[in-house]
């Protein structure tokens, strides 16, 4: 039956059909759906791991007891999980591994933009780089396939417009293969140096036949068309060259990105007058083609950096693109914002207020750097905060101590901040940790995680007790918040950073967008109270603003939290 | 010829479910089909957009400046920020709702004044109506959405009834009610 799928589901059904059993994930905007999308199936084992590096780990495990495994996660959490994926490059698979990373070129929800195809070439493992819906789900069960003849992991490379846009999909049933035999072979999973001496060859030789396939394979087709101009693209790029070409240009799409073909690329250029290489981000189909001897029209014309479109496309190449009209004025921007009722807002408002300088972390949370809050001063990456903070206090001492703090949210504090703790703990700065406990992994759109005490189907499982486990490690100051009261967070943050030792605090109140939290009546401003201090203002919630002269309350978007309320001399909010 | 429809609007109008009715709509009707979304952090209450594209054979996920044959705006302003996207001729149909964004709610810029008539004024065709009071006559102000799409209806040569059972498709059945109301009252019938 056709039917519209996400790249993402897709993806999943692609799991699914292959007969994979085990998944293990951390989520990751573009890749969470896939991981999402596969824990809707009873046959596959899916769970969120604590982060990307123990996710491969389990896949891996997987694999090597003899079931189809996946990995899912997002290209920063690929140098999270590098460290294996380098290594059970050497050792290769029992069962078919796939791993899934996908890139977000453009930076929609993402703090770098860095290009995943040099994880590939740098661990020496193959990369599959689909186009759209029905690509995704074919590849992923052809990837299973080559990942157990070649024995090696496979990545499956998405990207923000392959893995969140629809298209038409045709799916068949699941077949499992039989389990694989696990027996223990030393020589070829041991990775001691004598082992893996004898391993690095066989991944040279891994890589040659895969060059070999690569020259004739289903990932890699020509088409054909006007020989006066040919492509070399992949991915959505492809997409994009046949929406402005047509016809008008041969193309050669290539969905095996690593490792890349020679002579089908040299015969392909041949058969044309101008060569033009089509790929977001780094050069790396063509400094490939430049190695081989070619000569052709890429980054000396396309940018490096953010997403491609079909205008930019025509407008490089010199195709015509449509006229349109604009507005003159400049219309007042839409950035995201955090919601109203946002647990977070009352904390910031006292970091600010306390003019702290806060190192910050990945979540919702990093929006506290938004005006008129504008309380952070720096995000690096997951778990940044709390090592930075311990690095930041030992540079400059005291003065430092006394006014800095980091702020964590409670899975990214599992994900990676636990080892930053431990650092504060062990080499001892007077550090005061924020955990902003809202219950779920927020910015991703609510995956479970474990503080939570549920599992990815929402089920009970294990919950881990922040306050123990940051008492167990040493820290005798643990004391739990809650941001919506602004007197006691103001009264405990001052005291813990005070103090002359390391401290935690836990700013705990669930998400207002969590279907289980009981939202209050919003408040009203009382326009003959109101004496138009803008105090309430400086929270930057959503649902205030200022009509002629007073504040109003939007009852569509106020959940009631009464922050606001305690900022108010007057009475006003009510 | 491939038609290309941009919704826009402010994270949390529901812009997902009018794109998933269109795109099984489309799909039911032979079309090929391409909806793409915007999810994460675009979503937190900043301004968003989903790309609607059908016909014969779609490629690009995306709909470029200058390509959309309809604008379909849950939000004045954001109309007006997506205009550049309109092909010429191209059609837009916007609800008159006004939701201040956060340099306007801190007071550092003004809502934009009389944005319909600027709109019209480039030569655009503008539909312009309110649908949160048609969506709360029809019970329930999360229904703009599919107040829209019932005006947006009027424009596709796509019998009625083949948009009532996308509905009944999409929708929860406990809501169907409800939008088949709120459908019909943005078509104007």
């Amino acid at each position: 039956m056709k039917q519209l799928m996400l790249g993402n589901q897709a993806f999943a059904r692609g799991l699914y059909e292959a007969g994979c059993s085990v998944v293990s994930s951390y989520p990751g905007t573009p890749s969470t759906e896939v991981t999402e999308e596969a824990a809707k199936f009873e046959e596959i084992y899916c769970e969120w791991a604590p982060n990307e590096k123990v996710a491969m780990e389990v896949a891996f495990g997987a694999s090597l007891a003899g079931r189809r495994s996946f990995c899912g996660m997002k290209h920063v959490g690929l140098n999270v999980a590098a460290d294996p994926l380098f290594t059970c490059s050497y050792t290769g698979v029992n069962a078919g591994m796939i791993i899934c990373v996908a890139d977000d070129a453009g930076m929609h929800s993402s703090q770098n933009e860095q290009d995943s195809r040099h994880y590939a070439i740098a661990a020496k493992v193959p990369m599959l780089e689909p186009s759209d819906s029905a690509e995704a789900l074919e590849f992923v069960k052809r990837a299973y396939e080559l990942s157990e003849e070649y024995d090696t992991p496979v990545i499956v490379k998405m990207c923000t417009r392959v893995a969140h846009s629809q298209s038409v999909v045709e799916t068949t049933d699941r077949v499992l293969p039989e389990m694989k035999p696990y027996e223990k072979n030393i020589a070829k999973y041991v990775m001691m140096p004598g082992n893996a001496i004898k391993k690095h060859p066989f991944v040279e030789e891994r890589t040659a036949k895969l060059q070999a396939l690569a020259e004739d394979c289903y990932f890699n087709r020509v088409e054909m068309g006007d020989t006066k101009l040919g492509i070399i693209t992949s991915s959505t790029s492809y997409q994009y060259a046949k929406e402005v070409f047509g016809d008008n240009a041969c193309i050669l799409k290539l969905g095996m990105i690593h490792p890349l073909p020679k002579k089908l690329i040299l015969d392909f250029a041949a058969k044309v007058e101008k060569l033009v290489i089509l790929e977001e981000l780094d050069p790396i189909i063509e400094e490939h083609c430049k190695e081989l001897g070619l000569v052709v029209t890429g980054k000396d014309v396309l940018p490096i950096t953010g997403e491609f479109s079909q205008n930019l496309i025509a407008e490089k190449l010199g195709v015509e693109v449509p006229a349109y009209s604009k507005l003159e004025e400049q219309m007042p921007a839409r950035p995201p914002v955090m919601c109203a009722g946002c647990p977070h807002r009352g904390l910031f408002y006292t970091l600010a207020k306390n003019k702290c300088t806060v190192l910050g972390d990945i979540g919702c949370y990093t929006l506290g750097a938004v005006a008129p809050l504008s309380a952070m001063d720096m995000t690096l990456c997951m778990g940044a905060s709390i090592s930075s903070l311990h690095g930041f206090n030992k540079a400059r001492g005291e003065e430092s101590e006394k006014k800095t703090v980091a702020v964590i949210g409670d899975s990214t504090f599992m994900h990676s901040g636990m080892t930053g703790l431990a650092n504060i703990a062990y080499n001892q700065s007077n550090s005061t940790v924020i955990i902003l406990d809202n219950s779920i992994t927020g910015m991703t759109g609510h995956q479970q995680n474990p503080t939570t005490g549920y599992n990815i189907k929402g089920d009970p499982a294990g919950k881990i007790d922040l306050e123990a486990l940051c008492r167990a490690m040493g820290f005798e100051s643990v004391r739990v918040i809650d941001p919506y009261n602004l007197e006691e967070c103001d009264r405990v943050i001052k005291e813990e950073l005070a103090k002359e030792l390391p401290s935690v605090i836990i700013s705990r109140r669930p998400c207002a967008l969590l279907k289980y939290v009981k939202h209050e009546a919003p408040l009203k401003c009382n326009p003959e109270k109101c004496v138009s201090c803008k105090s309430c203002m400086r929270l930057g919630c959503p649902a205030i603003s200022m009509k002629d002269g007073k504040a109003v309350v939007d009852v569509t978007l106020c959940v009631g939290c009464g922050v606001c309320k305690q900022l108010c001399k007057f009475g006003a909010l009510e | 010829m491939t038609k290309n429809i941009m919704i826009v609007g402010v994270g949390g109008q529901g812009s997902l479910l009018a794109s998933k009715l269109l795109g099984h709509l489309l799909l039911t009707e032979g079309y090929d089909v391409k909806v793409s979304e915007v999810h994460g952090m675009s979503q937190r209450g900043g301004s968003v957009v989903t790309y609607v594209r059908f016909g014969e054979k779609v490629y690009s996920p995306i709909i470029d400046k200058g390509q959309a044959d309809f604008i379909v705006s849950f939000e004045k302003l954001e109309a007006a920020r997506y205009l550049e996207y309109l092909k010429k001729d191209g059609r837009i149909v916007v609800n008159t709702q006004e939701i201040d964004p956060m340099p306007v709610v801190t007071g550092a810029m003004e809502y934009p004044k009389d944005l319909i008539a600027k709109l019209e004024a480039t030569g655009a065709n503008v539909d312009a109506m309110d649908c949160l009071t048609l969506a709360n006559e029809a019970g329930s102000a999360k229904a703009v959405n599919i107040v829209l799409m019932g005006r947006l209806s009027k424009y596709f040569d796509i019998p009625l009834e083949k948009w009532q059972k996308a509905i009944d498709e999409c929708v929860p059945a406990k809501f169907a009610e409800l939008n088949h109301k709120a459908f019909l009252l943005g078509r104007g019938e």
